[in-house]
């Protein structure tokens, strides 16, 4: 089962909220992949509006474990205020770290995240780091105190699946311990299945589903790749080899000639 | 008094943030807010005064990936 700072969860995907052509379809995609962890954001209200109170409600309604996240933040300060006011509304310390470095790429920069993460577990937080797939950065936000690591395998939203598996096979290797779920890039179910056979303990995914045609379809197909590629890490996979080798014994072959 | 709130300048009367809220309609249950970058938990908001030029984020859940 998969720990997440001590917390017990069955599905290994976690699911984004956004981009759904409506909440129904959210509500449904929810309910299709099995999800028990989905991420949130905050954003601004409207004068007047209650917009976050309807969203707000509706994700109730499903009783998962929410993951807020800091999503558009560009700066250690920026990242660690907005924690702070998810931790206030959503009444949880779990945040989902990032602070973007590139607006082209959105990926982390990661030496502010490093300096985030450290100012947010000091603070209480459990912190799960958007990060790429660098073993310094790893070793570092773990020394930081966090106790999940969040890689990319690709730029978020580029559906592109994973771009370095040296990098992802190299994260793997020098943490096995340490709790690791793919975040961002991944594209289809296949990536989902590439990763896991990689040993990662789980995936998250949003603009994959999201944006499919039959999101709630599509969210099951992730959850269905996302447990086959982890059961066949565990059950030990055959490693390529450069010669055939026939499957049927040779031994008792009939000679006809 | 005018302060920046949500980015927008708005003329006000109330003299702390839970006054403001009101104030400017902001009725949702679930706010979160900052004054001049610094976290206003939701408990404080009746002795959090403000002043001229003060900068308030109002923030609620939405969606995110």
């Amino acid at each position: 089962m998969l720990q997440l700072y001590g917390k017990q969860i069955t599905s290994r995907l976690l699911l984004g909220t956004a981009q759904y052509p409506s909440p129904a379809v959210l509500k449904e995609a929810i309910a299709t992949s099995g999800t028990e962890i989905i991420t949130v954001s905050l954003r601004r209200e409207m004068t007047g509006g209650r917009t976050g109170d309807k969203f707000w409600s509706m994700i109730q309604s499903l009783s998962r474990h929410v993951l807020p996240n800091t999503a558009g933040c560009h700066t250690v300060k920026e990242a660690v205020l907005t924690a702070q006011m998810a931790r206030d509304v959503f009444a949880t310390d779990w945040i989902k770290l990032e602070v973007i470095g590139n607006h082209d790429t959105l990926q982390p920069d990661v030496f502010a995240l490093v300096e985030a993460a450290r100012i947010l577990t000091a603070d209480g937080f459990k912190v799960f780091p958007y990060m790429t797939d660098d073993l310094t950065v790893a070793d570092r936000l773990l020394g930081a105190g966090c106790e999940v690591l969040m890689p990319w395998c690709a730029p978020i939203g580029s559906a592109m699946g994973p771009l370095n598996i040296h990098a992802l096979r190299s994260l793997r290797g020098h943490f096995p311990d340490v709790t690791m779920i793919v975040d961002a890039g991944l594209g289809r179910p296949s990536h989902a299945a590439a990763v896991m056979e990689l040993g990662f303990d789980a995936i998250l995914l949003n603009t994959a589903v999201a944006k499919a045609r039959d999101p709630a379809a599509m969210a099951g197909a992730f959850a269905k790749a996302t447990e086959a590629g982890y059961a066949a890490y565990h059950a030990g996979m055959l490693e390529p080899r450069d010669v055939a080798v026939p499957s049927t014994p040779v031994i008792g072959k009939a000679v006809f000639t | 008094m005018r302060l920046i709130v949500n980015g927008e300048p708005h003329e006000i009367a109330a003299h702390d943030l839970d006054a403001l809220l009101r104030e400017l309609e902001f009725d949702g249950e679930w706010l979160a807010t900052a004054l001049n970058g610094e976290l206003v938990r939701s408990h404080e908001r009746p002795l959090c005064r403000l002043n001229e030029g003060d900068r308030v984020e109002i923030l609620t859940p939405r969606q995110g990936g």
